[in-house]
C-alpha cells in the first residue's frame, strides 16, 4: 500500500475522466444506470472503508442509507428544503446515525457485532413502517421535482443527474483514497489486522473505529440523500437487510480494502443482473451464488486478487 | 369476552408459537453451541420443512392423518439432507470461519428462497390438519390440534434433551462443542460431527415447520420472522445450553401471545429487536458463552 503514489492517482483520475466520457457514448437509458451505479457505489466505498479497512463487518449499513435517505427526504417533503441543503442533511443524518450505532455497537466485535448491526437495523426497518403515515412505509414517497433543483440545474434531467452523480462519486472516491493513504488510513488497517497490537502500540481502537463507522456513514448518509434527490423516491424498502447485504457484495466482488473495489463490484453486479434478466427472472440465486462462490473461491474478490499477483502499488 | 378468558386465549396462542419457537431455536442453538456457525439460513430450513410438508401431502392420497405423518418424517429427512450437503460443499471447505459462513449462510438464504419462489410460487397454500377435533372451553372453542403441536414439540425436545445427555452420540457432540481438537486427538470424527450437528438443527428447523403448516399455510417469505426471534431466543437464553434456550423460546412466545393482542405487532417486533441488540451490547458475556 506504499509507493506508487502517482500511478494510483492517475489510474483514479482517469477513472472519473472515462465516466465522465461515457455519458457521450451511452443511450440515455445506460447513463442513467451508470449514474445509479455510481451513487451505489458511493454506499459501498463508506461500506468498504468500515469493512475493508477497518475490518468492521456491519449488517446493518442498510439503516445509514435509509437514514442519509429520509433525512434528505423528509424535510423536502414537509419543509420544501431544496437539493443543496437536504444532501447537507442528508450527509449529517448518515453520520449521526452511524455515530449513534457505533457508541453501541463497538462495544461488541465479530460475530456480536454483526448480529447487534443486524438488529438496530432490523429495529430502523420497522420503525420506517410504523411510522408510515409520515414516512410512507413501504410504499415511500416521491420527492417534489421542486426539491429537485441545485442552483438552478433540474437534477431530475439526464444531464444534470448524471453530472451530480459523477461528482459526488469522484469527490467520495478521491475523499477514500486520501484517507486510507493517510496516517490515520494506516491505523485502520492496524484495527482491521491486530486490534491487540495497536493498543499496544498506544492507539485507542474504540475511537478509531468510531471514527471510521461514522465517516463510513457520512458516505452512507450521501449515497442515500443522493438517491433520493437524483431518483426522486424515498421508501423503507431502502431500510431492509438486502441494502446491508448488497455493498458487502459489491465490496467482496470488487476487492476489500481496494479503493476502486466498490465500484467495480457494482457495475460488475449490476451488469450481471441486467444480463440475466434476459434469461432467468431469478436475481436473488445470482446474488446468493455470488456470495458463495466469492467466499469460497475469491474472498479476496477482483481486484485484491489482482494487487497480491501483479499490482502492489494498487491502494 | 372478558378480560380473564381472554388473556386464556392468548396465553395459549403464545404457548403454540413458544412450542415451535423452541423447535426452531433449539437447532439454531446447537448449531452455533457446537459448531460456532451463526447459520442465517435455518428460516430457510423452517419454510422449506413448510413447503415440503405441503408437496408431500399433496401427492400422498389417502387420509389426512396418513399423509401429514408422512410428511413429518419426509420433509425433515429431506431438508437434513440438504443441509448436510451444504455443510460438505460450502462450510467445510470455509474451515467454519465466523464471519466467512455467516456470509455464505446469507448467500444459502437467498438461494433457497430463490429456489422455493421458482419451484413453489409465490402464492401461500394450506394443509389439512391430521385431525379436525376442537375442545370446547366454557368461552370458547379451541382447535386440539394446536395442542398437539404443543405436546409434539415437548416430547422431541425431551427426545434431543436424552440424546445429547444419555447417548455416546449426545457425548461426543459435547466434547466437540467443549474442546475441538482435544476431541480430534481422541479420535472424535470432527467432520462427521459437523455435519450431523448441522443436519440435525436443520431438521429440527424443518420439523417446526412442518408442525405449524397446518394452523399457518406454507409461503416461501414464511421464514423471516422465525429466523429473528430464533435468534432473539438464543441470545436472550444463552448459547449451548438448551434449557436456557427453552425457557427463553417459552418467555418470548407466551409474551409474543400476549404483547401481540395488546400492542400493534410491529411495535412489539421493535422493542424486542431494541431489547436483543442492548442485550448483546451490555451483557454479552452471558449470553454468547465463555467465549474467549
Amino acid at each position: 500500500m506504499t509507493g506508487g503514489g502517482v500511478k494510483v492517482w492517475v489510474l483514479h483520475l482517469t477513472l472519473i475522466a472515462a465516466l465522465f466520457a461515457a455519458q457521450f457514448l451511452l443511450s440515455p437509458y445506460h447513463a442513467t444506470n451508470l449514474a445509479r451505479i455510481m451513487v451505489l457505489a458511493v454506499f459501498a466505498m463508506g461500506y468498504n472503508l468500515a469493512f475493508g479497512y477497518t475490518g468492521l463487518l456491519s449488517l446493518g449499513h442498510a439503516l445509514l442509507l435509509a437514514a442519509g435517505m429520509y433525512a434528505a427526504g423528509l424535510p423536502a417533503q414537509l419543509w420544501g428544503w431544496t437539493a443543496g441543503p437536504a444532501f447537507i442533511a442528508g450527509i449529517a443524518g448518515g453520520g449521526l446515525v452511524a455515530a449513534a450505532l457505533g457508541l453501541l455497537a463497538l462495544r461488541t466485535a465479530g460475530v456480536s457485532f454483526m448480529i447487534v448491526t443486524l438488529m438496530f437495523a432490523q429495529a430502523g426497518f420497522l420503525t420506517l413502517l410504523y411510522f408510515a403515515p409520515i414516512t410512507g412505509g413501504d410504499d415511500g414517497f416521491a420527492v417534489a421535482a421542486a426539491s429537485r433543483t441545485l442552483m438552478g440545474f433540474d437534477l431530475s434531467t439526464d444531464t444534470p443527474r448524471f453530472l451530480a452523480a459523477l461528482t459526488i462519486f469522484a469527490i467520495g472516491l478521491c475523499a477514500s483514497l486520501a484517507l486510507v493513504r493517510s496516517p490515520f488510513g494506516r491505523t485502520m488497517v492496524a484495527m482491521r489486522e491486530n486490534e491487540e497490537r495497536s493498543r499496544m502500540l498506544g492507539m485507542n481502537p474504540f475511537t478509531v473505529k468510531l471514527a471510521a463507522l461514522t465517516i463510513s456513514g457520512l458516505y452512507a448518509g450521501a449515497a442515500g440523500a443522493a438517491y433520493a434527490i437524483l431518483f426522486g423516491y424515498v421508501g423503507a424498502s431502502f431500510a431492509t437487510i438486502q441494502y446491508s447485504i448488497l455493498p458487502m457484495l459489491y465490496v467482496l466482488l470488487g476487492g476489500a480494502g481496494t479503493t476502486l473495489g466498490p465500484f467495480l463490484g457494482a457495475l460488475l453486479m449490476f451488469a450481471l443482473i441486467e444480463a440475466a434478466t434476459g434469461i432467468t427472472t431469478a436475481h436473488q440465486f445470482i446474488v446468493g451464488a455470488a456470495l458463495v462462490v466469492l467466499v469460497l473461491f475469491a474472498p479476496k474478490g477482483i481486484l485484491g486478487t489482482i494487487r497480491e499477483r501483479w499490482a502492489r502499488w494498487l491502494s | 369476552m372478558a378480560f380473564g378468558p381472554f388473556l386464556l386465549l392468548a396465553l395459549m396462542e403464545g404457548l403454540v408459537t413458544a412450542a415451535v419457537l423452541a423447535l426452531a431455536a433449539a437447532g439454531l442453538s446447537l448449531v452455533f453451541g457446537v459448531m460456532r456457525v451463526v447459520n442465517v439460513a435455518h428460516g430457510e430450513f423452517y419454510m422449506l420443512g413448510a413447503v415440503l410438508a405441503w408437496a408431500v401431502t399433496t401427492m400422498i392420497p389417502g387420509p389426512p392423518a396418513l399423509a401429514f405423518l408422512a410428511a413429518v418424517l419426509i420433509a425433515p429427512l429431506l431438508v437434513a439432507a440438504l443441509a448436510a450437503a451444504a455443510d460438505g460443499l460450502i462450510l467445510k471447505r470455509l474451515n467454519y470461519d465466523p464471519e466467512a459462513t455467516i456470509v455464505a449462510t446469507i448467500g444459502l438464504l437467498y438461494i433457497l428462497q430463490q429456489a422455493a419462489l421458482s419451484l413453489y410460487g409465490p402464492n401461500a397454500y394450506p394443509v389439512t390438519a391430521p385431525f379436525e377435533w376442537r375442545i370446547q372451553l366454557p368461552w370458547f372453542g379451541y382447535s386440539g390440534y394446536k395442542l398437539f403441536v404443543v405436546l409434539a414439540a415437548e416430547l422431541v425436545l425431551l427426545g434431543l434433551w436424552l440424546f445429547m445427555t444419555r447417548t455416546r452420540a449426545g457425548l461426543i457432540m459435547r466434547a466437540t462443542q467443549v474442546d475441538r481438537s482435544t476431541a480430534q486427538a481422541f479420535g472424535v470424527n470432527v467432520d462427521r460431527v459437523y455435519m450431523g450437528t448441522f443436519a440435525l438443527g436443520a431438521g429440527l428447523a424443518a420439523l417446526a415447520g412442518v408442525l405449524i403448516v397446518p394452523i399457518q399455510q406454507a409461503q416461501y417469505l414464511m421464514g423471516h420472522d422465525p429466523l429473528l426471534l430464533s435468534f432473539i431466543v438464543v441470545i436472550i437464553g444463552g448459547l449451548g445450553s438448551l434449557r436456557g434456550t427453552l425457557i427463553a423460546a417459552l418467555v418470548i412466545g407466551l409474551s409474543d401471545g400476549v404483547i401481540s393482542m395488546f400492542f400493534t405487532p410491529t411495535l412489539a417486533k421493535i422493542l424486542a429487536t431494541l431489547l436483543v441488540a442492548m442485550v448483546l451490547v451490555f451483557r454479552p458475556q452471558g449470553l454468547f458463552g465463555a467465549r474467549a
